[in-house]
C-alpha cells in the first residue's frame, strides 16, 4: 500500500466557509419545520439536522461541471453546490417560479442541466444515474470531473446501491458515494439493517477505496471529502465514504423519533455538528462568539425575507399547465377531462 | 435478404455511425455481439462505444438515464424483455418522470427482446408492452415487420422521449425482406396491413403474421378481413382504428399479452367509447391464456393466439 501523504490542514477560512453554509441550511430547515407546523407546506418536510458537516463537505469540494445527486438530508451540501434559499423555498412552498414548478416538491429538486440532479424517492436509484453521467462524460472525452451522490444506512440495503456501486467500480468511474450512517432508516436501527461490522466493510467487497469519518466533526469531514473527491478526480476510481452520525430529528417532521435510543443521543455520535463547529471557531479564535451570532442573524434575515417573497408568488395553475409527460406534446393522452 | 434481427443490428450500426451521442450498453453486447447477435461486430466497428454491462438491469437503465441527462443517446439491451422487471424502477420512476418533473428530456432506448418462442418458458417469453404503456412518459414501439424494425429503431434513437422498443424474438430469424426501407411512417401512426370490408383485426408484433394467415383462411370462405398493425402501442393511433371499424362494423383485437389490462383491452375501450355507433356487433378480443407462458411446445402453441384460433374467433365475430 502506498504511503499516504499527510493531508494539508483545514484552515480557519475553509472551516468558516463551510460552517456558514451549514448555518444557512440549519436556519432554513428550522424555518421549514415551523412552516410545516403552521400548515404552510402541503407535503412532507424531511430535515438534515445533524448531517450538515458531512453534507456540506461533499458540496463544497465539487466544482462547476461536476455532478451532484444529493439525497434527503443534504440541505447543507446543496447550498454548497450552489442551490439557493430561494429555490429551496419555492420548491417546498410550491411556487410556479421554482425549478420544479409545483410538479415535484421538497427534497426532489434539482437542475439536471447544471449537473444538479433531482432525486427520485426510490433509494439507491441515483447511484447508477450518476455513474451513467460520468460514463457519458468519459465517452465525450472529458476528464477531471467527478460525480457525488449520497445515501443513508438504510439505502445501502437496496439492490440499486449494489448494482450502481458495482457497475461504477467495474468502469472505474470517478464516483464519490457518501453514506451518512445516521443510525436509523425511518425507525429501523442498524442492527436490523445490516450484519457487517461496519458499512465501510462494503468498500473492499466492491473493490473501491473506503474512507471512514466521524461525521459530527467538521474538520474531519472536510479533510476526508477533500481527499476522497481529489482521489476520484485524479483517476482513483469510486470512493466510498462512510460517516457516523445521529439523525437529530424524526424521519420527517411528522415523526417525533421516539424510538431513538437515548444512549445513542448521549453518546459522541449524538453530538450536534453545528454546535461543535461553532465551539471550535470560538476556541481557535477564528472568530468571536458575537460574529457567529451575527452570521446566524444574517441567515435568519435571508430566510425570512425569502419566505415572505415566495409566499406572495403564484402556485401552479392547473388551467395553464401543459400536463406534458412527453417532450413531444403530440404524444399526450386526453382522457382526463377538459 | 435481410432478417428482422439483422435490421435491428443494421439500425444500431447506422445510429452509431451517424450520431456520436449514441452508445450501446447491455449484457454481452460487446465483443460477443449479444445473446441474439443483435450487436454482432459493432464493438469492433465502433471501439469504446459498445460495451458489456454487469448483470444489473437497474444499473444498466439507471446509467442510461444519467448518460441521457448529459446529452447522450444510449441504446440499452435487456437480454430478454422479461428481465426488464429488474430495471422496472429506473424505467417507470426515473426515465418516465424526468421530463415532467425537471423539463429535461430522457432520450434513452430500451430494447426488449419480447414475446414467445417455442421452448422459451415462463421467463423468456413475456410481452411487456401494456405494462410500460401504462406509465406516462414512455413511448412503446412494437415493430412487426423487417422494415419497421429498422426504421422505427432509428426513430426511437432520434426521439427525445424514452422509448421501450419491443422487438419480437419470434420474428428475429424467419421474417425477411428484400431490402431496407427508404422511409418510415411517423411515430404513432398505425398501418393498414391488409385491406378488407367484413371485419377489422387490430393487432401488433408477431400476432400480425398470425392474423394475416387467418385472413387468408377466411378469404377462402369469401370474407375479407381488414388488419391494422398498431406498430406503436403508445402513442396509439385511435383514428386509424376507428376509420377501419367505420368501414367494417366489426372488431377483433388480437394480442399475445395476457388479457387483463392489455393492449387489446385498451383498443376495445377506445372503440367502445369513441366509436360505439360504428359497431354492428360487440367487439371481441383474443389474448394469450391467463397463465405463465408454458415451456413445452405443445402447451405453448395453444397458450398464445395462433392463425387457427384467430380465424375461429373471427368466424364467431362474423357469425359464420
Amino acid at each position: 500500500m502506498p504511503t499516504q501523504k499527510a493531508d494539508p490542514p483545514v484552515t480557519g477560512a475553509d472551516f468558516i466557509k463551510a460552517y456558514r453554509l451549514m448555518l444557512v441550511a440549519r436556519v432554513l430547515e428550522e424555518k421549514l419545520a415551523s412552516l410545516y407546523r403552521a400548515g404552510a407546506i402541503k407535503g412532507g418536510v424531511f430535515l438534515g439536522r445533524g448531517q450538515e458537516a458531512l453534507s456540506v463537505s461533499v458540496g463544497i469540494h465539487l466544482h462547476r461541471g461536476d455532478i451532484y445527486a444529493p439525497l434527503i438530508r443534504d440541505q447543507a451540501g446543496r447550498m454548497a453546490f450552489g442551490d439557493t434559499v430561494l429555490d429551496t423555498l419555492r420548491t417546498y412552498l410550491g411556487s410556479q417560479l421554482g425549478p420544479m414548478r409545483g410538479r415535484d416538491g421538497n427534497i426532489h429538486r434539482g437542475r439536471p442541466r447544471e449537473g444538479y440532479y433531482a432525486m427520485i424517492s426510490h433509494l439507491g436509484a441515483m447511484i447508477p444515474a450518476v455513474a451513467g453521467a460520468l460514463l457519458a462524460r468519459r465517452l465525450r472525452g472529458e476528464s477531471g470531473i467527478v460525480g457525488a451522490t449520497c445515501i443513508g444506512d438504510g439505502g445501502t440495503s437496496t439492490g440499486a446501491f449494489h448494482e450502481g456501486l458495482n457497475a461504477a467500480a467495474v468502469e472505474k468511474l470517478p464516483l464519490i458515494l457518501v453514506v451518512a450512517n445516521n443510525q436509523y432508516a425511518y425507525s429501523t436501527p442498524n442492527a436490523r439493517q445490516f450484519a457487517c461490522a461496519d458499512l465501510l466493510d462494503k468498500a473492499v467487497g466492491y473493490g473501491v477505496v473506503g474512507h471512514k469519518v466521524d461525521a459530527t466533526n467538521l474538520e474531519q469531514c472536510l479533510a476526508t471529502l477533500r481527499r476522497a473527491i481529489g482521489a476520484a478526480r485524479a483517476g482513483g476510481g469510486p470512493q466510498l465514504v462512510v460517516g457516523d452520525l445521529l439523525r437529530l430529528v424524526g424521519h420527517g417532521e411528522h415523526d417525533d423519533g421516539s424510538y431513538v435510543d437515548p444512549a445513542l443521543k448521549a453518546s459522541p455520535v449524538g453530538r450536534d455538528c453545528v454546535l461543535l463547529a461553532e465551539e471550535r471557531i470560538i476556541s481557535e479564535n477564528w472568530a468571536p462568539a458575537a460574529e457567529c451570532a451575527k452570521w446566524r442573524q444574517e441567515a435568519e434575515q435571508e430566510v425570512n425575507a425569502t419566505v415572505d417573497k415566495v409566499r406572495r408568488e403564484p402556485g401552479p395553475d392547473p388551467e395553464d399547465d401543459d400536463w406534458a409527460a412527453f417532450s413531444n406534446s403530440e404524444f399526450a393522452e386526453h382522457y382526463a377531462g377538459l | 435478404m435481410i432478417t428482422y434481427l439483422e435490421a435491428i443490428r443494421l439500425a444500431q450500426e447506422k445510429a452509431l455511425s451517424e450520431d456520436t451521442r449514441v452508445f450501446l450498453y447491455g449484457q454481452d453486447v460487446g465483443n460477443f455481439g449479444g445473446a441474439f447477435k443483435a450487436t454482432k461486430s459493432l464493438a469492433k466497428e465502433f471501439p469504446g462505444r459498445v460495451f458489456d454491462a454487469p448483470l444489473s438491469e437497474d444499473a444498466i437503465i439507471g446509467m442510461a438515464v444519467g448518460a441521457a441527462i448529459e446529452g447522450m443517446r444510449p441504446i440499452v439491451e435487456m437480454q430478454f424483455a422479461d428481465f426488464s422487471t429488474c430495471g422496472f424502477n429506473q424505467i417507470v420512476n426515473h426515465a418516465a418522470t424526468l421530463y415532467y418533473r425537471t423539463g429535461v428530456p430522457c432520450p434513452i432506448v430500451v430494447r426488449l427482446p419480447s414475446g414467445g418462442t417455442s421452448g422459451g418458458g415462463p421467463f423468456h417469453s413475456q410481452s411487456m408492452e401494456a405494462l410500460y404503456a401504462h406509465y406516462p412518459g414512455l413511448v412503446v414501439m412494437t415493430p412487426a415487420t423487417v422494415e419497421d424494425a429498422y426504421g422505427m429503431l432509428l426513430q426511437a434513437v432520434a426521439l427525445d422521449d424514452p422509448v421501450i422498443f419491443c422487438e419480437h424474438k419470434f420474428l428475429y430469424y424467419h421474417l425477411k425482406a428484400e431490402g431496407l426501407p427508404e422511409s418510415v411512417l411517423p411515430v404513432g401512426k398505425a398501418r393498414l396491413a391488409r385491406p378488407g370490408r367484413d371485419a377489422t383485426i387490430v393487432t401488433h408484433g408477431a400476432m400480425l403474421h398470425e392474423s394475416l394467415a387467418a385472413a387468408l383462411d377466411l378469404a377462402e370462405d369469401g370474407y375479407e378481413v381488414e388488419i391494422v398493425d398498431l406498430r406503436t402501442v403508445k402513442p396509439i393511433d385511435t383514428d386509424t382504428i376507428l376509420a377501419s371499424v367505420a368501414r367494417t362494423g366489426r372488431l377483433l383485437c388480437v394480442s399475445e399479452e395476457w388479457p387483463w389490462g392489455g393492449v387489446a383491452a385498451e383498443v376495445i375501450s377506445r372503440v367502445s367509447s369513441e366509436g360505439f355507433g360504428l359497431l354492428d356487433v360487440a367487439p371481441m378480443r383474443l389474448n394469450a391464456k391467463d397463465t405463465p407462458v408454458p415451456y413445452h411446445p405443445d402447451l405453448w402453441s395453444v397458450h398464445r393466439p395462433t392463425a387457427r384460433s384467430i380465424a375461429e374467433a373471427a368466424r364467431r365475430l362474423l357469425h359464420i
